[in-house]
């Protein structure tokens, strides 16, 4: 298919499975690679450097959420390492009080698989349900949360629909019941305003890449007084909670995203916003029968997830990266499974629905006229597709 | 990828003499194939599908595969055979090849089923 535009942009719009690290977050990173090697742990003045290094990054994470002590942040190997953390840790830890855990049908893969292993470990999990825009019923959730319930985990916003949570109001809940809340930020972090105190957070899940930072780096907040055991035993690194030496550079570089993210995420949000709706009122005014999955004005910044009637997602995406649109779907080719995303059917899709959606995550380099050149070519692309379909109804094609 | 950009043979036949839909709606795809039938030959061939990439692609290419063939040589056509013809598909896409094929055949016996009624 060839550009009627003429010449073909490159727009990225992927950010929310993968971003680029910022050059000031590389360069800040450099010298712990060759100068700076020393391990942490070791007694001679090599070390000192790297000790402050993770110091001051533990510091601007624990700025970044509100947190209080900078102790409370605990840096892993991802979000995942974070999620299995803290559910597996607040699980064994807590065994003898009682085996309810209490989460969502829309959290993220690296939850509701620890969740099936709980599960086969003897522990009970409670899956609330959500409403059609992808809002957690707090109601439910509430009603779900007993004396045997140890931990309630919810995102804090999703990333697929981007629906954002009414943590605040689930936090009052659990800290009235004596629950900890366990809270996955990865999507939200960077993008939303997060304070752990004031939303009564006691554990928060943080990825490095969705702030800018290296990959294979994340941390987990854990509130002073959290009961909570390792799962990764050995030289007791991170108070125990997570041995293994420290990763000093990307330490480091997840302590500068953070620090970045602190100072820009206001102004980036509100130009992120402007330009998801330009993206998201362009495509549905120009693509009959298309829609808007996930809240309207409830969602993050970054996130634009549409769907489109008859087409199937990845034939969208493959139309797309063709004329230089890099998107993602939530639907099931793309993934390595044939399921169609679990979020989207929660949300109470139809199968077939939840194939035809596209996922856009706008990021520091989304602009105005890459947004302008997705939004001319998405009719065509669309319409290209539904030609082929035999679900499109004659009168569209027309 | 060239068979998914540029597809072949897409529409529908509205007198075609066997029509074969098959859907798959675990990964989403369906697919309906068209054909008109010449001297025991497939003398036309239309599809439309609603699927991945892949699926497109394959409905594509085995249209292009069946055009001209009789009856018998078209039946014989696998999905390995279609799959080889695009240069291979992983795994997980196999099944798209294995429908491109199946929605065929069921266009072929649509038609000597209808032949047998008349006569």
């Amino acid at each position: 298919m060839r550009s009627k535009e003429g010449r073909k942009l490159k727009v990225y719009l992927d950010y929310g499975a993968a971003a680029p690290t910022d050059p000031r977050v590389l360069e800040a990173m450099m010298p712990y690679f060759t100068e700076h090697f020393g391990n942490p742990s070791s007694v001679h003045s090599l070390s000192h450097k790297a000790r402050e290094a993770i110091a001051e990054a533990r510091e601007s994470v624990a700025s970044l959420i509100g947190a209080e002590e900078p102790e409370e942040i605990v840096f892993t190997s991802g979000a995942t390492e974070s999620n299995n953390l803290a559910l597996k840790g607040v699980a064994i830890r807590n065994r003898e009080r009682g085996n309810r855990i209490v989460t969502t049908v829309i959290e993220h893969i690296s939850i509701l698989n620890v969740c099936k292993y709980l599960t086969r470990q003897g522990f009970e999990v409670v899956y609330v349900p959500v409403d059609q825009y992808g809002v957690v019923d707090v109601g439910r959730l509430e009603e779900a949360v007993d004396e045997r319930t140890i931990l309630v985990s919810v995102m804090y916003a999703n990333g697929e629909i981007g629906t954002i949570e009414p943590i605040a109001e689930i936090g009052e809940i659990a800290r009235e019941r004596g629950v900890p809340l366990h809270v996955d930020a990865t999507a939200a972090a960077g993008k939303v305003p997060i304070d752990v105190v004031r939303e009564k957070i006691d554990l928060l899940t943080l990825s490095s890449n969705d702030l800018y930072g290296p990959k294979g780096v994340g941390a987990l907040y854990i509130r002073k007084g959290v009961k909570i055991s390792p799962i990764i035993h050995g030289g007791g690194q991170e108070r125990g909670l997570r041995s293994g030496s420290e990763n000093v550079p990307g330490i480091v570089g997840m302590g500068k995203a953070a620090e970045l993210a602190r100072e820009e995420m206001e102004a980036e949000a509100e130009r992120l916003t402007r330009l998801r709706d330009r993206l998201i009122s362009g495509i549905l005014e120009r693509v009959p029968e298309s829609y808007l999955n996930g809240h309207p004005t409830q969602r993050l910044p970054n996130n634009a997830n549409l769907r489109f009637s008859y087409v199937e997602g990845e034939a969208l995406l493959l139309s797309l990266d063709s004329l230089g649109v890099q998107a993602s779907s939530g639907s099931a080719c793309t993934s390595k499974t044939l399921e169609p995303s679990h979020v989207l059917l929660a949300i109470g899709l139809k199968h077939e629905e939840a194939h035809g959606s596209v996922l856009f995550t706008l990021g520091r380099d989304t602009d105005e006229r890459g947004i302008d050149y997705v939004v001319r070519v998405m009719p065509r692309v669309v319409r290209r597709l539904r030609a082929m379909s035999p679900l499109t109804p004659k009168e569209l094609l027309r | 990828m060239d068979h998914f950009l540029h597809p072949r043979n897409v529409g529908e036949i509205p007198d075609a003499d066997g029509v074969g839909t098959v859907g798959n709606p675990i990964c989403g795809d369906m697919m309906t194939i068209y054909i008109k039938v010449r001297e025991g030959r497939i003398a036309d061939i239309k599809f439309k599908t609603f699927g991945c990439g892949a699926a497109i692609a394959t409905s594509s290419m085995i249209t292009e595969m069946a055009k001209g063939k009789t009856l018998e040589e078209a039946m014989k056509i696998t999905r390995d055979a279609v799959a080889e013809e695009l240069g291979g598909l992983p795994p997980i896409k196999m099944h798209c090849s294995n429908l491109a094929a199946d929605a065929l055949h069921r266009a072929i016996e649509d038609y000597l089923k209808r032949k047998g009624e008349k006569k």
